[in-house]
């Protein structure tokens, strides 16, 4: 018997005994990761078996029409497009650059308070949301608009930017820092044009959760944009969006009305699949 | 001999810990002066204390002169962005940006603004590259990521990257304690080789290293000097017992 038979049965047992237990654990965590993201392609699955059929070029381009005249969700897209617009324009940067100031100035009283802030917020049902806004632009402009619904969708964004910014900026290893500082850069070029480059692919991450999480939104838009059946290209006027629009087909008492909700849910879902695509095409790794 | 950097009294703390005791200690120009001790003894915080990189730890504080060309460092006023470049750093960990190799070296020189156009921009990072005795090895492949080099590439190539803002100090903080003896041995004719432009100060745990590359040696301990010699001495003929206990490797 050689060296090595010798040593593989003496303790053949522990090591039987080990391989089983990994072989277990490893078999649950896989049945868990395929649970996860069998949710995802259940829901997919179905949503597209239910909407395919009631797309159609008309679907995606005509404003909502009564019952039995057909309509779509044209102005809906074009309203979720562009509240989903003005939340990111406001949203991203502020957030990004709060995300930095938290990461890398705010190891302070101050930063400590902004970061309890930011997770309360992160944590506010939506609807409350739509409230504060509701009473802070609604009212005073007199009428639901396209503006509150975005300010809306960038308050939601805003403090989600701001804490996975932060986390994934301390990711960024220290050296990196003390390299750029020993060159003779200010801490602002090195924030600026080292640390954020270096943490871009994270921060972009968060950033789509953000975007996928807003356009997705409801309930903050019902007070805010409320909603329009006409196709409207100005920020001051009532917006539709596709959510508002799903929820209102989805209501409705009709067959039909229920069809098109499942397309624009299916519409949706595929917009959301399409940014995230993009953004991680846009962050991939260069370097 | 003329000394480029002039060390008196100087005590350091992080908050109330103190972690440098009255150091008083003359490096010359063009030099090399190996810092060797246990771990913990203080020989990296004091290299940072020559180009004020503790700045960033809010609780240090320095009191003492450090003069570098007779001008003390510590003065209120002093530009520590101008100080840097002046007296550049090699880390124990290479750490090169998550940019391309020339844009690596390229970076000292551009937020210092040192170039005048795009072609004596390329020059400078050439002249760098050779300089660290890597332009050889990545003239073909500059644009690619710097993440794609081996340790001790990635190393010279932080090495090229202090060279590039033209520094007259070079620290080194064990500049080849990652890497693999071939590496480490090219690090080391590197380092002896740039003694002819640059003042070097390295620090370093390999005591072999020490007496190979340098040419003065101070021992610290506990956050004190113990001995400065000329490295000939100090291993051969220290005057303080516990250097040479050190040396012979009976504690440390």
């Amino acid at each position: 018997m050689s060296d090595f038979d010798l040593m593989t049965n003496t303790g053949s047992s522990v090591h039987r005994k080990r391989r089983i237990v990994n072989a277990v654990m490893t078999a649950l965590t896989a049945a868990c990761a395929v649970f996860a993201t069998a949710v995802l392609l259940i829901i997919i699955f179905y949503i597209t078996v239910q909407g395919f059929s009631s797309l159609s070029l008309g679907f995606l381009t005509d404003t909502p029409k009564p019952v039995g005249e057909g309509g779509g969700i044209g102005n809906a897209i074009v309203g979720s497009a562009m509240m989903t617009a003005l939340a990111v324009l406001l949203g991203l940067p502020v957030g990004i650059a709060a995300g930095v100031y938290l990461a890398e100035y705010g190891k302070n009283w101050f930063g400590n308070t902004v970061r309890f802030v930011a997770d309360t917020l992160t944590g506010i049902p939506s609807i409350i949301i739509g409230i504060f806004i509701y009473t802070l632009v609604v009212v005073p402009m007199g009428r639901q608009s396209g503006l509150a619904g975005g300010l809306a969708l960038s308050v939601i964004m805003l403090p989600i930017v701001a804490r996975t910014t932060e986390e994934m900026i301390k990711l960024v290893p220290n050296s990196m820092r003390e390299g750029a500082l020993a060159l003779g850069a200010p801490q602002w070029r090195v924030s600026w044009n080292i640390v954020l480059p270096a943490a871009a692919s994270g921060i972009a991450t968060g950033a789509m959760l953000a975007i996928a999480r807003i356009t997705g939104e409801t309930a903050p838009l019902l007070f805010t944009a409320l909603n329009s059946r006409f196709y409207n290209f100005f920020y001051d006027q009532p917006m539709s969006s596709l959510t508002v629009q799903i929820y209102n087909y989805a209501t409705g008492p009709f067959e039909v009305e229920h069809a098109m909700a499942w397309a624009a849910t299916l519409i949706l879902v595929g917009l959301i699949l399409v940014i995230n695509i993009l953004v991680r095409f846009l962050t991939r790794k260069k370097f | 001999m003329e000394s480029k950097i002039s060390i008196s009294n100087l005590d350091f703390f992080y908050g109330k810990a103190q972690a440098l005791f009255d150091i008083t200690l003359e490096i010359p120009d063009r030099q090399i002066v190996a810092f060797i001790g246990p771990s913990g003894c203080g020989k990296s915080t004091f290299l940072r204390t020559l180009n004020r990189m503790n700045d960033t730890i809010p609780i240090a504080s320095a009191s003492g002169t450090v003069r570098i060309d007779g001008e003390d460092i510590y003065e209120a006023g002093t530009d520590v962005v101008a100080l840097r470049r002046k007296v550049g750093m090699v880390f124990q960990k290479s750490n090169p940006f998550p940019k391309s190799i020339f844009d690596n070296v390229a970076y000292g020189i551009r937020i210092n603004g040192i170039h005048n156009g795009k072609t004596d921009l390329a020059e400078r990072v050439e002249k760098a590259l050779v300089d660290a005795a890597l332009w050889d090895e990545v003239k073909d492949r500059l644009n690619t990521s710097a993440f794609g080099l081996s340790g001790g590439q990635q190393q010279r190539l932080c090495i090229a990257r202090a060279l590039a803002v033209q520094p007259e100090v070079i620290l080194m903080d064990e500049p080849a304690s990652a890497l693999d003896p071939i590496a480490t041995q090219k690090i080391e004719e590197l380092v002896v080789e740039l003694k002819r432009k640059y003042t070097i100060v390295i620090v370093t745990h390999n005591m072999q290293q020490a007496s190979r590359v340098s040419d003065r040696t101070a021992f610290f301990m506990l956050g004190k000097l113990i001995e400065y010699n000329p490295t000939q001495k100090m291993f051969t003929n220290p005057d303080e017992k516990l250097t040479e206990d050190y040396i012979t490797g009976r504690f440390g």
